[in-house]
């Protein structure tokens, strides 16, 4: 029983019914000729006024606020590409700041058992609060401004940076620690040459779940307050009662979000070329 | 003999010396560490570094908790504020588990319902549930619907794929023994899929519970005239941080409360139904 759950013979049941090559194409097919529907029925209904625009943005609408995002003087205080660079710049700033203290903090952690045993539990004490909650206070310390922002960004992407990097060192073979220790690499050399190297593909499992949440809370927070950035489009867009420019805004959180993973995605590919995805 | 005998008597002291100190240091630092934080952020509360009313010490903010408890603070008192947070809560958990497990299944099983599903949710995925919010106003206004489809959107992914996860890895050869038998589609599905894959999906339900529960805070700091949320954007609002600090803390036991209930049914699950 426990030999069918091994994950390679676990095949998922009719798989063997088509053809490998088939399934792929099979697939894609499928899935364009859902969209392609769902789309064409989305136009109809819109032809037909079923969708009027009041609660549902129609097809022209959705074309419209695209339109006027994109051109001088754009929605919201800028065009598309100012809020898109605006929000991608505070991710990548906030994310700097996370890996700079999460990934040696939890290098410190995962290497010293004192100071496991002494910072462990306040972080435990404070990870229960989810970055969203630190909104209000983000805004009571440091404002609208992107010092809020940024903040949020470090709380949201400093946890998943921390455990995993600690997880990572963890899980180096202890036996490559001693052989380097009896070789006489240092303290220094041991970090840099055996527990980074060794827990990096923990490291960027981190960095992933930290990118999204990263993306997430910023998205909140713009939300709730700020001058610029997609959140403040569709913070603006909500007040507006403009449902098109809310779908499109929300079309271009979602492609950011992918964007983001795609790219950290390839980084990784390159950084160790040795767990291809 | 002697000699020979007080070598080891005197490596097991010394060993059992060691063991005894790193067994102190194994409770004596965590306190340490978190005595330490609470003192560093009291004195710098009462430093002057920073305004009080910015930086509240934690003696300021467990008195908040004690008097929001008793006392309504923009509407309703702390509990008052953290039950309709929870009913909330509770219904766009409980709507995305009623959708998301059994279309998870029928996914693992129908492939056509796979092949045309699975488009739309990977498109879906990377949009952040919390940017639902404006639509979640717009259809089901700032009550207890708009909030429902922010958590809901959030706690539905898990759900579903975890269940989906669940079918897919079904021992073959119990489907097959109920295939031979003579089971149809939906019999499978109810019971072969549910029961083998059960462990999954509780699994999925722990996660999906923790980010609805993260969407619904960010819903509440929106959209909503109720809940911690609303109640800490009040605080803000008035800056009143000790209030704001407060619903941090009832937000997070809360959020540790439901991963502890969750926790103790999936290891129940796993242990009657697990292999």
């Amino acid at each position: 029983m426990n030999g069918a759950a091994v994950p390679g013979t676990a095949a998922p049941p009719r798989a063997a019914a088509v053809p490998r090559r088939w399934t792929g194409q099979r697939r894609f097919f499928i899935g364009a000729a859902a969209f392609a529907i769902a789309i064409a029925a989305w136009f109809l209904l819109a032809r037909l006024g079923v969708v009027s625009g009041g609660r549902f943005p129609t097809p022209s609408d959705v074309w419209r606020s695209a339109r006027q995002i994109a051109f001088e003087p754009g929605y919201a205080g800028g065009t598309l590409w100012q809020h898109v660079f605006h929000s991608t710049r505070l991710v990548l700033l906030g994310f700097a700041v996370a890996i700079g203290t999460g990934v040696p903090l939890g290098l410190l952690m995962g290497t010293s058992r004192r100071a496991d045993l002494l910072i462990g539990p306040i972080f435990s004490m404070l990870r229960p609060i989810p970055p969203l909650a630190w909104i209000p206070l983000a805004i009571l310390w440091l404002g609208l401004g992107d010092g809020a922002k940024i903040f949020l960004i470090w709380v949201s992407a400093f946890t998943p940076a921390l455990i995993n990097t600690y997880a990572g060192v963890r899980s180096v073979d202890p036996t490559l620690i001693e052989a380097a220790r009896v070789h006489g690499a240092g303290p220094g050399r041991l970090v840099r040459d055996v527990l980074v190297p060794g827990s990096l593909p923990m490291i960027f499992t981190g960095l992933r779940l930290s990118l999204q949440t990263a993306w997430m809370t910023l998205v909140a927070a713009e939300l709730v307050g700020a001058f610029t950035g997609l959140g403040k489009v569709l913070a603006t867009a909500s007040l507006d009662i403009n449902p098109g420019m809310i779908l499109y805004a929300m079309a271009w959180v979602g492609v950011m979000g992918a964007l983001s993973t795609k790219l950290l995605a390839r980084i990784e590919n390159k950084v160790l070329p040795w767990l291809k995805h | 003999m002697a000699e020979a005998l007080s070598v080891p008597v005197v490596a097991v002291g010394a060993a059992a010396r060691r063991a005894r100190a790193r067994s102190r240091e194994a409770w004596l630092l965590p306190a340490l560490g978190v005595l330490g934080f609470f003192a560093l952020w009291q004195a710098v509360a009462m430093s002057g570094w920073v305004p009080e009313r910015y930086l509240p010490g934690p003696l300021t903010v467990a008195r908040t908790i004690v008097e929001l408890s008793t006392k309504p603070y923009s509407g309703a008192t702390l509990w008052g504020h953290l039950s309709s947070s929870l009913v909330r809560f509770g219904t766009g958990f409980a709507l995305a588990a009623a959708i998301g497990i059994p279309l998870g299944l029928l996914m693992g099983w129908y492939r056509w319902l796979d092949d045309v599903v699975s488009p739309f949710f990977e498109a879906l995925r990377f949009i952040a549930p919390i940017a639902w919010v404006p639509f979640a106003g717009l259809w089901f206004g700032t009550g207890i619907g708009g909030p429902t489809l922010v958590i809901f959107s959030g706690a539905f992914p898990p759900c579903l794929i975890n269940a989906y996860r669940g079918a897919k890895y079904v021992d073959r050869r119990l489907v097959e023994a109920a295939r031979t038998l003579g089971a149809g589609g939906p019999r499978i599905v109810a019971e072969v899929l549910l029961p083998a894959s059960l462990p999954a999906i509780v699994a999925g339900l722990r996660v999906s519970a923790g980010i609805g529960w993260q969407s619904l805070i960010g819903a509440e700091l929106i959209v909503v005239a109720s809940g911690v949320g609303y109640m800490m954007v009040q605080g803000q609002l008035n800056v009143l941080t000790p209030v704001v600090m407060a619903g941090m803390v009832a937000i997070g036991i809360v959020g540790v409360v439901i991963d502890v209930v969750l926790r103790w049914f999936e290891n129940r699950i796993r242990k009657s139904w697990g292999r």
